[in-house]
């Protein structure tokens, strides 16, 4: 079980804020688990189509496509930030 | 606390005064404000709304202010940064540094705030006459950031 966190736009756009996911065991990485959330189609392609500026973190850090990804981890989905 | 992300606003002078009293160390404080503007991209903003990442937004910052300590000689930093709805010429984000002198100080307030920018988690909604909008980041953002 992975928790899927969204946030600011993508939360928006996916129409969900959180969810938690049982993705197949060939997933262990942060690309792989946005490959497979692409194969739900529609705005979850669109928004994680590849060269989209999309952010992931797991489990609070800044994570890269092949950050390991597992049982347990809170993956957030975000924009690129805009603070301060 | 070092690093504070609220919705209330914050007093600069209270906050200057905490940061460095009764260490007779320092002789430098570097302080930067950040205010909410009325334009942007030529549009008329009536309401800014704040949003982060509680947890993730905490720990970037306070990693931000370790890296700062550990690459310029200062003594002390504070982040403040506000979330939920703000209005044109409110207070969003106070920076402090204080150090022996004011060249590290200033380099490691500048520091701070441009990796805050482009790194820690929080996201800007405009609200103007045409509807609301999600504010784009800025290349000019990272460049600032990759001087450091």
């Amino acid at each position: 079980m992975i928790t899927l966190v969204y946030l600011a736009r993508l939360r928006e756009t996916l129409g969900t804020a959180a969810e938690k996911v049982e993705p197949p065991h060939d997933v262990g990485t942060v690309g792989a688990l946005l490959a497979w959330l692409r194969t739900r189609g529609g705005a979850w392609a669109a928004e994680l189509a590849p060269g989209r500026a999309v952010r992931v973190a797991v489990n609070h850090d800044v994570a890269k496509p092949d950050t390991p990804v597992k049982h347990g981890d809170e993956v957030a989905l975000f924009p690129p930030v805009t603070g301060g | 606390m070092p690093v504070r992300v609220q919705k209330a606003d914050f007093d600069v002078a209270r906050e200057i005064a905490a940061l460095h009293a009764g260490d007779a160390r320092i002789g430098a404080v570097a302080a930067f404000i950040g205010l909410v503007r009325d334009i942007s991209d030529a549009a008329a903003v009536s309401t800014l709304t704040l949003e982060h990442y509680p947890g993730m937004t905490e720990k970037a910052l306070t990693g931000i202010v370790d890296e700062a300590k550990s690459r310029w000689k200062i003594y002390d930093a504070l982040v403040i940064h506000r979330v939920g709805e703000l209005k044109p010429t409110d207070q969003i984000v106070l920076v402090v540094v204080t150090g022996a002198h004011r060249g590290d100080a200033f380099a490691a307030c500048e520091f701070i705030m441009d990796y805050l920018k482009t790194r820690a988690p929080f996201w800007k909604k405009e609200q103007t006459p045409a509807g609301e909008r999600w504010v784009e980041a800025r290349a000019s953002d990272d460049d600032a950031a990759a001087r450091w």
